[in-house]
């Protein structure tokens, strides 16, 4: 392997195959496609077997050669590895046989998946000579730049809508990073970010960066897998906003076949929106091969993008393994989030509570047979986004600390005795 | 006050490094067949076989993306900022 080039060979246009050196550049300069990282896979699979894997510590690094990062990963190395859990009681309520949660929402050190993008990222950044890093963000992408930044002593600039959830806004000013709140929604920073990054020599991580910061996802793809025994599991649901996460999930479920880490099976892997904010589902819903864009407005804003990136590339993900796609509105949101933490106890933000709302749509409709077995990817935590859900909660029973007290609340309300559901 | 017309990197090839143009075109539409009159070969990047703007190309006038406007016939008037910028980014 080329010291400078690890398993990648070029960048290389999604739409017409021209190829780029392994540059910070996301374009193609013939018809704006997307660039993608081309990977020598004969070579990934001499090297990447079940037994190699299993043998290395338990983070996203373990599949390094289907990761594009020439040499050792130096931002990040602790990412990944969240648990899949197996979430009968969940499964109960949804009305389906076997149901599995990849909770993202304990991802280290940020709690959600980003982390897993921006250690790619920002590791490729730095081996090719970097030191400010960038990102557009509807908040979670934002925290793990400026913490990982941070750990690893590099400058940090973060663009977010002006009105994120506190909690997200904090998560990123605490590492002292550069926040600039901009008075529009996402796809108004992403825009500025795109001029600011032709201006501007910094390695914006979802900008010029993109085509490596992206592959960081399949990670959870391919752990998801391992995590089930190396197997694809017959349903994934993932929530969208640009799209990537999903296409990126596709795309990790292929590699592994490509280079004999899973058998071939059939598999489909279905997309989760807000309905406020829902242009991927409409168009799946409406039978169009492209979407339409929508000015969002939902609870959910991690994934309130109006105008997704890989909309176009999720559609196709849906035609090509026979998936689904729907949308939720916020009080379904908040009603999958409750369902999500009564059942499993795991507090997911509102993402997880698109992905379970439709989740059970899919269900319902038919879209996932009820004898079939899936997997729900939690992608951020809960208590980044406290305000989406602090009125839905019922309220703390305040007594003197008194026993009498305790036996007359009890007395009071039977219901704090019944069984849980 | 003449239309400036935000070139992205992609382009600039085309239009000898100049980051902005300036155009006195009163749509859209015509500002690209302007650009092409200026800098050859521009046109054929930013709008498909059918003419219409490409997948991959989001064209905004002062801010806003011109689907949410007339597309293409989208009006300008002097003074206007027009940007077009990679669809592909962000997420």
């Amino acid at each position: 392997m080329s010291g400078q080039q690890g398993y990648m060979k070029a960048l290389r246009c999604r739409e017409c195959g021209q190829e780029y050196p392994l540059e910070a550049r996301h374009v193609c300069e013939f018809d704006f496609g997307p660039l993608e990282v081309v990977y020598d896979y004969q070579a990934a699979k001499e090297k990447l077997t079940r037994e190699v894997v299993a043998s290395r510590p338990q983070n996203m690094w373990r599949y390094a050669e289907l990761l594009p990062v020439a040499g050792e990963p130096t931002v990040g190395r602790e990412v990944g590895f969240t648990p899949l859990i197996k979430a009968d009681r969940l499964a109960e309520r949804l009305g389906i046989r076997e149901l599995w949660i990849k909770n993202d929402a304990v991802n280290y050190p940020t709690l959600s998946f980003k982390d897993r993008v921006v250690s790619v990222a920002l590791s490729r950044a730095r081996e090719m000579g970097f030191e400010v890093v960038a990102c557009a963000s509807t908040g979670n992408l934002a925290n793990s730049v400026a913490a990982n930044a941070a750990a690893s002593g590099m400058k940090a600039f973060v663009f977010i809508p002006h009105d994120l959830e506190k909690g997200k806004v904090v998560n990123s000013l605490i590492y002292d990073a550069n926040v600039i709140g901009i008075k529009g929604h996402y796809d108004e920073v992403n825009r500025l970010c795109a001029e600011i990054a032709g201006k501007y020599s910094w390695a914006f991580v979802n900008v010029n960066m993109r085509p490596y910061y992206a592959e960081g996802s399949k990670s959870q793809g391919f752990e998801i897998m391992e995590q089930l025994g190396w197997e694809i599991p017959r349903h994934t649901v993932v929530p969208m906003a640009s799209g990537s996460l999903l296409t990126k999930i596709h795309k990790s479920y292929q590699e592994a076949v490509k280079v004999g880490l899973v058998e071939e099976a059939e598999y489909s892997v279905h997309g989760a929106q807000a309905t406020g904010c829902s242009p991927i589902s409409q168009a799946f819903k409406e039978g169009q091969d492209f979407f339409k864009p929508v000015k969002p407005d939902t609870i959910a804003k991690s994934l309130a993008i109006g105008t997704p990136a890989d909309g176009f590339y999720a559609l196709k993900v849906f035609k090509e393994t026979g998936a689904a796609s729907d949308d939720v509105s916020d009080d379904e949101i908040r009603e999958g989030i409750s369902l999500l933490a009564e059942t499993e106890g795991i507090f997911s933000e509102t993402a997880g509570g698109v992905t379970v709302g439709v989740a059970k749509k899919l269900i319902a409709s038919g879209a996932i047979p009820a004898d079939d077995s899936a997997v729900l990817c939690i992608t951020g935590n809960g208590l980044k986004t406290l305000d989406a859900v602090e009125n839905h909660v019922g309220e703390t029973r305040e007594i003197a600390p008194s026993l009498r007290e305790f036996d007359a609340l009890l007395d009071s309300d039977k219901e704090l005795t019944s069984p849980t559901k | 006050m003449p239309i400036n017309i935000r070139i992205p990197t992609p382009l600039r090839k085309l239009t000898h490094d100049e980051e902005v143009v300036e155009t006195t075109a009163d749509s859209i539409g015509a500002a690209i067949s302007d650009l092409e009159s200026r800098y050859p070969g521009i046109q054929e990047r930013l709008l498909d076989e059918a003419g219409e703007v490409r997948r991959f190309v989001n064209v905004y006038v002062n801010e806003e993306d011109i689907r949410f406007l007339d597309n293409k016939d989208t009006a300008l008037k002097d003074g206007d900022e027009v940007s077009i910028i990679p669809a592909i980014a962000g997420g």
